[in-house]
């Protein structure tokens, strides 16, 4: 009894206490500059693209789709969060009132997604990832014919108001809710889809709420990401969100591991990471690069963490349940 | 009226281009059940070996085409020996991950070896003809015309031919085939050799078409290729030209009535509508789950 | 007024006539079997009920409610359960998970609460396990709780396919075939264990099988189909000498 608790505590308190100590790190080293400007940048774009990664997993990793339209998601929030900041919020107030811009374009992304969830009702695999990439080329389209938006030139003016902190505390924020998401009732009823979609619907799940929450929460969260990327360029144009990005984000998740918010995460730093060191070879940087990937997808098919998920992510009710009930049980019966 | 039918002629044309692309797609789909992201890159290869054979060797016409398609087959039998083959157990979306891969070396290395897009000089004879109001380039013809003849062939190939007949099979049951003395690496070898050499005929194509190439054209192509194949219905040859012709046929009659920068927005949203009536494609079956 | 009221369904798939006219009332407890030659339509009266088909024509009320029309899930929650003829687990899911997944029409949080963890997802999770635990270990399946579903033999795969069906606590339960590729000796034990459930989870039983072994020593009334119609109703002895089911399974010409 005593040891179960230590452990239970001993889990939560690591996982707290690494919450904490990122947290402060956040703040401590842009203010005394241990790391350089150039690593800080890579660090927040580690975060955002983890948030990219994790949230478009739940779509295709969890509930087992093929949606490309990820970065459609993206521009969505990224647009929806600059005219705030730079038409709508009064000046000066901006690194107050980001984290509003941020979730608005969390919620306009969101708002997208819901519409494309409606033709997952009755479509799925192939023909599904059609729609998702006609999303995307309409939302592409659209953003170029909008001329307030600046159409094809772009959308310039955003301040820089993605700092480390706020970076830091949007990625472990996704990462909880969407991990809170797949441990719930929701979230086995998005793997069930993915496992027998017909056989889910006959044990009683509401197959289209659940993949309408899917979808939401999925794009909510690319929309997060959006905003923070265009607060941290502080450029952005349709050319940036069209197929390549989205193809980006599906190579992190993919590789990472599908079905697992590790694997996610793994993916997301390695890819980043990649790119990064791999800068002086230039051009060729990103020939290698795509080599590496279809090396190691030919010799880890499932990426690299497979179906396999972090314990630190895994309730302890999903890790332990069935073993504590068992034991439970023994205990009531008493000795025999 | 003159106008439309002028600009059915160019439909006609890029529809061509999509459905050769488009075969590529769904025959490799058809037989494995994997979207080949890079077909649309092996396209560009297919321009950009045009674009040796004339600008560096001085080839005819003929010539050209010959070695563009030998060329693609080539590498497309090779890419799908290296990196297809090993992931055939694996789940599907690994190999769809792998192409996607493959497809981004294919750009990258020509842009390496090659950063500014290059223009094919005109090594094709052109003449124009006037008919009524509409006027009709030799150029439009051989491109019509080599395209139609070429699916035609492949039709024959696929219904009449052993090796058709292995192809179809082995996409109803790629388990059992084997069992029956058909030696399926060589048949899915043909089917990647046939689609890879029909994207670089549509390579040559375009080039005389269109003369500017870069490395990155293959990346909107194939995508649009791919929607069309799906929106035929995938995995049906016959299908895939009529989704060729069915966005070719859009893009220009959008382009034609509506400023050009409208063009993606109201194809795409046409598509969509479509897929939403006829969730699976043209000539699409829905697979019949068995409950 | 039955449990489960069937009235003049009709079937096609295309051309063809599934089912033709079909009738079938039952009442709480009860337990009836639906037999037949192999595409007599067995399995289409299951996929209409459950609302996997919509029928062409025809009438099903459940506890006097209509479901023809209504989505499976909503047809689920009106009180019935099915299991497949190919079993249809969650397979790279864990056994308990399985369970879990009936428990989603169960438990009433929203998805607000399962984003932020409240309180009353929590909870309602803590007795979502319980309450899956309890049916496993009944059914003896607790000790592979953690085990992934497509690591159980068959015979055990087949069990955690009616503990996952009656996990959403139904009162009218369908089995389809749910004896195919059981050798007499494990036939026997599912024997005794329709029999358990029917008493002890008060449900109604509508089975289809092949193996009479079963049929007959469960089952109080039978139905039989050919061809997507009715043939013969009634008791298993009365079936058992019908001619008219005896041509249908063996042929017109070894039964004169």
């Amino acid at each position: 009894m005593i040891a179960r608790l230590v452990a239970a505590l001993n889990r939560r308190s690591v996982r707290l206490s690494l919450l904490v100590l990122g947290f402060a790190f956040s703040f401590i080293v842009p203010a005394t500059g241990i790391l350089d400007e150039y690593v800080q940048l890579v660090l927040m774009y580690i975060g955002i693209n983890i948030i990219l990664a994790v949230s478009l997993n739940l779509v295709n990793g969890y509930m087992g789709e093929f949606s490309v339209g990820h970065a459609g998601f993206m521009a969505v929030g990224a647009y929806v969060s600059s005219l705030l900041t730079v038409v709508a919020f009064p000046a000066g107030s901006g690194p107050w009132l980001f984290p509003l811009a941020v979730l608005a374009g969390g919620t306009g992304a969101a708002l997208i997604g819901l519409v494309v969830a409606f033709p997952s009702f009755k479509t799925r695999g192939d023909y599904l990832a059609i729609v998702t990439l006609a999303f995307l080329m309409i939302v592409k389209s659209g953003i170029e014919n909008i001329n307030f938006l600046g159409g094809p030139r772009g959308f310039l003016g955003m301040e820089k108001l993605t700092t480390l902190p706020w970076v830091f505390f949007w990625t472990a924020l996704s990462i909880w809710a969407i991990r809170n998401l797949v441990y719930s009732r929701f979230g086995r009823g998005i793997l069930s889809i993915r496992e027998d979609e017909i056989a889910a619907e006959l044990s009683g799940v509401d197959t289209r709420r659940v993949k309408i929450i899917a979808f939401v929460v999925s794009s909510f969260f690319a929309g997060v990401g959006g905003a923070l990327f265009a607060h941290l360029l502080q450029f952005i144009n349709p050319r940036v969100f069209d197929i390549i990005k989205s193809t980006d984000i599906l190579i992190m998740v993919y590789l990472g591991g599908v079905g697992s918010l590790g694997g996610s995460i793994l993916g997301a730093v390695i890819y980043t990471f990649l790119l990064e060191v791999l800068r002086p070879l230039g051009i060729w940087r990103m020939v290698l690069m795509p080599l590496v990937l279809v090396f190691l997808m030919i010799y880890r098919p499932k990426g690299i963490m497979g179906l396999r998920e972090f314990s630190w992510f895994v309730p302890s009710r999903d890790l332990f349940g069935a073993r504590r009930w068992r034991k439970e049980r023994e205990e009531a019966n008493g000795p025999s | 009226m003159i106008y439309v039918l002028q600009q059915l002629l160019n439909a006609l044309q890029l529809g061509s281009i999509y459905a050769l692309i488009a075969l590529g797609y769904t025959m490799v789909y058809g037989i494995l059940t994997m979207i080949n992201f890079a077909h649309g890159d092996l396209f560009m290869v297919g321009s950009f070996l045009c674009f040796l054979c004339v600008a560096l060797l001085g080839l005819p016409f003929i010539p050209t085409l010959m070695l563009s398609m030998v060329g693609t087959a080539f590498l497309g039998v090779t890419i799908e020996r290296l990196a297809y083959k090993p992931l055939r157990q694996a789940p599907r979306v690994s190999a769809i991950i792998t192409a996607l891969g493959v497809g981004l070396f294919l750009e990258n290395f020509t842009l390496a070896i090659n950063p500014y897009p290059k223009h094919i000089p005109n090594f094709v004879p052109t003449t124009t003809w006037v008919i009524g109001n509409i006027s009709i380039s030799s150029l439009q013809i051989i491109i019509i015309a080599l395209s139609l003849a070429l699916m035609i062939l492949l039709d024959l190939i696929v219904r009449r031919t052993m090796v058709g007949m292995a192809m179809r099979a082995i996409s109803f049951d790629k388990t059992v085939v084997p069992l029956m003395g058909v030696p399926v690496d060589f048949v899915i070898s043909v089917t990647f050799a046939i689609g890879t050499s029909l994207g670089g005929v549509a390579g040559v194509l375009y080039a005389v078409a269109y003369p500017v190439i870069d490395p990155y054209m293959g990346i909107m192509v194939g995508w649009k290729a791919f929607i069309s194949a799906v929106v035929g219905g995938i995995g049906n040859i016959r299908g895939a030209m009529i989704g060729a012709y069915i966005l070719g046929s859009v893009e220009i009659l959008v382009v034609a009535f509506f400023p050009s920068t409208y063009r993606d927005f109201v194809a795409f949203a046409l598509l969509l509508v479509l897929l939403i009536f006829r969730p699976y494609g043209v000539l699409g079956k829905p697979m019949v789950q068995k409950v | 007024m039955g449990l489960l009221e069937i009235e003049h369904i009709t079937q096609w798939f295309g051309g063809l006539l599934a089912l033709a006219d079909f009738n079938l009332s039952l009442e709480a407890r009860e337990l009836v079997a639906i037999i037949g030659p192999n595409g007599a339509g067995k399995t289409t009266v299951f996929n209409v009920v459950t609302g996997v088909y919509r029928p062409k024509g025809g009438s099903i009320a459940i506890d006097g409610r209509h479901v023809v029309g209504l989505a499976p899930n909503r047809i689920t929650s009106l009180g019935i359960a099915r299991t497949f003829q190919n079993v249809r687990l969650f397979k790279d899911l864990s056994v308990l998970d399985n369970v879990r997944i009936a428990g989603y029409g169960q438990a009433g949080y929203g998805p607000m609460a399962a984003l932020f963890q409240g309180g009353l997802c929590k909870q309602e999770e803590n007795t979502i396990v319980e309450k899956s635990m309890e049916l496993l270990s009944l059914f003896h399946l607790d000790a592979s709780a953690d085990e992934l579903a497509r690591n159980l033999p068959y015979g055990l795969q087949r069990r955690l396919e009616i503990a996952r069906a009656l996990a959403t606590r139904p009162r009218i339960l369908l089995l389809d075939e749910p004896a195919a590729g059981m050798n007499p000796g494990e036939v026997g034990q599912l024997i005794e264990l329709i029999g358990w459930v029917q008493k002890a989870f008060d449900v109604a039983i509508l089975l289809i099988e092949h193996q009479m072994q079963l049929v007959m020593n469960l089952c109080e009334r039978i139905i039989v189909l050919d061809f997507g119609k009715t043939i013969a109703e009634g008791k298993p002895d009365e079936i058992r000498s019908n001619k008219r089911v005896l041509e249908a399974y063996l042929g017109e010409d070894q039964v004169t």
